[in-house]
């Protein structure tokens, strides 16, 4: 069995202590007494996940984003989240999977697998082709990158955020992965992260407040209206971004077995949670509960969900919901304005936030008192305390690492569109071309 | 000739309409336009951003009626328009000073 599949989900070292924490876990360490063969139900499963992941960009994440913002940006949104997923693609298969998944030390992969190097068609990932093992992989980097363009929307050029992808890949998000997943640092502390609640949601959520550090807030923020020009689309967005974590969610069990199973269930109870809990915040605080509430109370429950989903049973996703809703409508609906931070589309606010609640909550939550699957020796205090470190270092490295990348490109090819660019909009600034011709 | 302009609620527009239709009016022309008046604006609020609006949506209609229908115009969309609310608009009435139908060049009353 090749190492990368023991440490993805289920960390070799976590599967060692305590062997009924994942399915996966217990599957995989069977398998690896035998001789690995190809599943046909596990690849059938992880192709369609690969799919579904990427129908949560292209077209989800767009639509969802697209959505939020004024009608003169849409284009500009949509071709910058078609862009950076592109780049990451690209970077995935040139260098991105290596410096994630292969021998490397505590932090980074190695260059083993540079170009996908020595790779075929019939090389196995546990009981997948490796190629549908990078490929899935592939689709979480380009998700991650993507949802940082969120917090920089209506401003920032479509250059700086192609010249920003592939720095990032390589700077942070590919060696946050390989600590988590690769069987790096994250994962020798044993942290449970089933699908990325630290390398892709407080990470992006991180990765976006820098940004906004370093590129400013929009002209007129918190002056003019800046209303969200068609919030149908957002909730097009919305729901596509929930089916598409089936698999983003039920793929990382990277089998068609139980744990696929209960990551399904769990990423229905969730946001189910997550959004009547927000429409009641709304309800109870401005009087209003709101579409845009909703659709926002969906993603803060399918992030809370993300790193927990192979692991809380389904009385403890729901609470994990309510929780995530709770903090992710706190920090958007007041924090953040008195913070005056023009996080534009609440990419740490829903993302960080609930990336953070759904990590931490992780390590209570899998707690057999809560109905989680930690077994019987659980340790609860340790495990809780192991999750906070890993949320820790993935905010220090995110951080440190992103300051460097916005960094390089506000001081090469800059970041902002010219201020008249910035009032007439960067559909026809950055791209020359109108959403709407009515 | 009076040039009668009324700013409406939208929703009120087809009744208004069929209303007047029916005393005899001939036609309009209208328009999606945004004012305040006592109303003020409306509230609203993405993820706790509020914002007011300080126009709200009306419809405003320019009606070219003889001097006799005038009074009976006035009282029609008076009376449909009403719901009794705040927001419920304004009609002004001004003096034409000569209209011209452009297909017959026909002058004035003839003309409406």
């Amino acid at each position: 069995m090749t190492r990368t599949t023991c440490f993805r989900a289920s960390l070799g070292a976590l599967a060692a202590l305590a062997p009924s924490l994942f399915f996966p876990a217990m599957a995989q360490a069977a398998a690896a007494a035998e001789v690995p063969a190809l599943s046909g139900g596990d690849t059938a499963w992880m192709l369609t996940s690969t799919v579904l992941v990427l129908a949560m960009i292209l077209p989800g994440l767009a639509l969802f984003y697209g959505g939020l913002v004024r009608a003169k940006n849409l284009l500009s949104v949509l071709t910058q989240v078609l862009g950076v997923a592109c780049v990451a693609l690209l970077v995935w298969f040139v260098w991105g999977y290596s410096l994630a998944f292969s021998d490397g030390n505590a932090f980074v992969g190695g260059t083993g697998k540079l170009f996908l190097s020595g790779i075929t068609g019939d090389t196995l990932s546990g009981t997948i082709p490796e190629l549908l093992f990078i490929s899935f992989q592939s689709t979480f980097a380009a998700i991650t990158a993507a949802l940082v363009v969120g917090a920089l929307v209506e401003r920032v050029k479509f250059t700086a955020i192609l010249l920003f992808t592939p720095l990032w890949l390589t700077l942070v998000y590919a060696p946050i992965a390989h600590q988590v997943w690769g069987g790096g640092i994250i994962a020798e502390w044993g942290a449970i992260d089933f699908a990325g609640g630290t390398v892709v949601h407080i990470n992006a959520g991180i990765a976006g407040v820098v940004g906004v550090l370093f590129a400013g807030k929009r002209i007129g923020f918190l002056k003019e209206m800046i209303p969200p020009h068609s919030l149908g689309l957002t909730l097009i967005g919305a729901s596509l971004l929930w089916v598409g974590w089936f698999g983003f969610n039920g793929g990382s069990a990277l089998a068609a077995d139980g744990a696929a199973a209960f990551a399904m269930i769990n990423t229905l109870a969730c946001p189910a949670a997550a959004v009547l809990t927000w429409l009641l915040a709304e309800r109870i605080v401005s009087g209003k509960p709101s579409l845009l509430g909703g659709a926002s109370g969906a993603i803060a429950g399918l992030v809370g969900i993300t790193p927990a989903a192979g692991s809380v049973g389904v009385m403890g996703a729901i609470a994990l919901g309510f929780v995530s809703a709770l903090g992710a409508y706190w920090f958007v609906a007041s924090l953040k304005n008195k913070l005056k931070l023009d996080d534009s589309l609440d990419v740490f606010g829903i993302h960080g936030v609930a990336g953070i609640i759904g990590s931490v909550g992780t390590g209570i939550l899998a707690a057999p008192f809560f109905g989680g699957l930690g077994g019987d020796d659980y340790a609860l205090g340790a495990q809780t305390w192991i999750q906070i470190k890993a949320v820790l270092f993935a905010i220090a490295w995110s951080a440190v690492g992103s300051a460097i990348v916005w960094a390089i490109v506000k001081y090469t090819v800059g970041l902002r569109v010219t201020e008249d660019g910035e009032r007439e909009g960067l559909d026809i600034t950055d791209h020359g071309e109108r959403a709407y011709n009515l | 000739m009076k040039l009668i302009i009324a700013i409406i609620k939208p929703y009120k527009l087809e009744e208004v309409r069929d209303a007047l239709a029916a005393i005899g009016v001939q036609g309009m022309t209208i328009a999606e336009v945004r004012g305040f008046g006592r109303q003020r604006g409306q509230t609203e609020i993405y993820r706790g951003a509020e914002y007011t609006t300080s126009f709200v949506p009306k419809v405003r209609l320019d009606i070219a009626v003889t001097a006799d229908l005038a009074p009976k115009v006035l009282e029609t969309i008076q009376q449909t328009a009403s719901t009794g609310s705040i927001g419920d608009g304004k009609l002004f009435v001004l003096d034409i000073a000569q209209a011209v139908r452009i297909r017959t060049g026909e002058q004035n009353d003839d003309a409406i």
